[in-house]
């Protein structure tokens, strides 16, 4: 059993909710009317052209092709990272930081993942590859941006704290003790939730899709176990690596509280 | 002896700053607000970067790690910062501050268990001293320390500094802004212009 295809009609009666709401902003003064309609636009074309491009990349799965994809996605996650933090690293270290990060966790375990437990022949095969990655990155980057900004804003609103202990001879790392691992908590925390609530509040993304296209249920679990655990580990590990290379950035070598590194958006 | 020598500090676009304080010896500074006075002591603790070689006898700020300089050449902020509920958390072992010091400070031994968010400005104050002087400094940067205290605990504070001073041969950096308190306790004194000039004023 394939997918019922869905017309222009069909989603343009989706899209009919998403005006409704946004008139409905329109009258609350939520002023979110015109970034819903913008963000509803450019999921619209972001989708479209990303659709085109994975019916080429299946066409012909050279691995060259899947890098250069995955690299793009990064990138743009990387970009992400860097605009949700209200107080971010300056410049060019800044968005290293976070992509960095986010490149060492997601790759390492797409390719474990990819090369390991699936053991495809190629292991890049696109149909696989590009969307774990995905959604690898895309929880990755969630976890990442949302530590980082409570670790950098913590620091911001607690420096008097921290150089205080400074001052009583602590060393930064003691300084900043739990900064540092409430900021590490608030990124793992979404998705050990999501993982206690999976099936019994939520049917996961991915299942949900794969169990539309025509999956037996088991399957569908079964990668969505898989993918679940991927995620944690991803977002785990990618979440260790930027607060500590960012509790570095913040302090120099002579252990002094450098809050200049960070610049307000 | 131990005495701490600034030689040609600065930092930002102050300096350069060149003094040395004697082992026992207590230097005055004084100067308009905003003249710099606290980010002179933050250089000298190596809280702030900056150029320039500080010196406690022979041992070099920049030879030993920062929180070891920090342990040695201590500062006390204007305004003390407490994160813990309760007084003693503050302190690695707070049944180890001498008896004399609290009661000089006008305190007794329960007053470890006390909670942080009751105390008053000036009781934090008292008690920032104490936690300070824990780490045994053998050098002490105080920015203002009796501004936020009445007269007999000002006095209490004023005495037991001195006498740390005087018994440790600490050297004393003391910024304040009350010339009759200047007096009493330092030996010369420095006054910072608002250009962040030092010249040494007289009448001490």
């Amino acid at each position: 059993m394939g997918v019922k295809p869905l017309s222009a009609f069909d989603l343009s009666l989706a899209a009919g909710l998403v005006v409704a709401l946004a008139l409905c902003s329109w009258r609350l003064r939520l002023g979110l009317e015109k970034r819903m309609a913008i963000s509803a636009l450019r999921t619209t074309v972001q989708l479209l052209l990303i659709g085109q491009v994975l019916r080429v990349l299946f066409a012909h799965a050279s691995f060259p092709f899947v890098f250069a994809i995955s690299m793009v996605m990064l990138m743009v996650a990387g970009r992400e990272v860097g605009a949700r933090q209200h107080r971010r690293i300056k410049g060019f270290s800044g968005w290293l930081l976070g992509t960095g990060s986010m490149f060492v966790s997601s790759f390492a375990v797409a390719f474990f993942a990819l090369a390991i437990v699936i053991a495809n022949d190629p292991w890049y095969t696109p149909q696989y590859a590009i969307p774990l990655l995905g959604m690898l990155l895309g929880n990755t980057m969630n976890g990442i941006a949302l530590s980082m900004d409570r670790l950098t804003e913590s620091l911001w609103q607690q420096r008097r704290m921290v150089e205080q202990r400074l001052l009583l001879g602590r060393t930064s790392l003691e300084a900043i003790h739990e900064l540092r691992q409430q900021a590490m908590r608030s990124g793992m925390i979404p998705i050990i939730n999501s993982m206690a609530a999976a099936g019994l509040v939520s049917l996961p993304g991915m299942m949900t899709g794969q169990i539309l296209g025509g999956s037996s249920p088991m399957d569908a679990v079964k990668y969505q176990i898989l993918i679940m655990f991927l995620i944690c580990a991803g977002t785990g590990f990618g979440v260790v690596t930027a607060i500590t290379l960012t509790c570095r950035k913040l302090f120099d070598d002579r252990q002094r509280l450098r809050l200049e590194v960070l610049q307000k958006q | 002896m131990s005495q701490l020598i600034i030689e040609n500090l600065r930092f930002r676009d102050r300096g350069p700053y060149s003094f040395a304080i004697a082992g026992g010896e207590c230097l005055g500074l004084q100067g308009a607000s905003g003249a710099g006075k606290t980010l002179l002591l933050r250089a000298i603790v190596d809280l702030d970067p900056h150029q320039g070689s500080l010196r406690l006898d022979d041992l070099e700020c920049d030879n030993i790690p920062a929180p070891q300089w920090r342990k040695k050449v201590s500062m006390l902020p204007a305004e003390s910062c407490w994160w813990m509920d309760v007084v003693e958390d503050h302190f690695q072992n707070f049944s180890a501050v001498p008896q004399e010091h609290l009661a000089r400070l006008g305190f007794g031994p329960e007053v470890g268990g006390w909670q942080v968010s009751r105390l008053s400005t000036g009781e934090k104050q008292r008690l920032a001293i104490l936690r300070m002087l824990e780490n045994r400094p053998r050098a002490l940067l105080l920015d203002e320390p009796t501004a936020s205290l009445d007269r007999a605990n000002s006095n209490g504070v004023e005495q037991l500094l001195s006498e740390y001073g005087r018994t440790n041969n600490a050297p004393l950096l003391w910024v304040s802004h009350d010339p009759d308190q200047l007096a009493r306790v330092a030996d010369r004194c420095l006054f910072m212009h608002v250009d962040g000039s030092l010249k040494s004023c007289g009448g001490i």
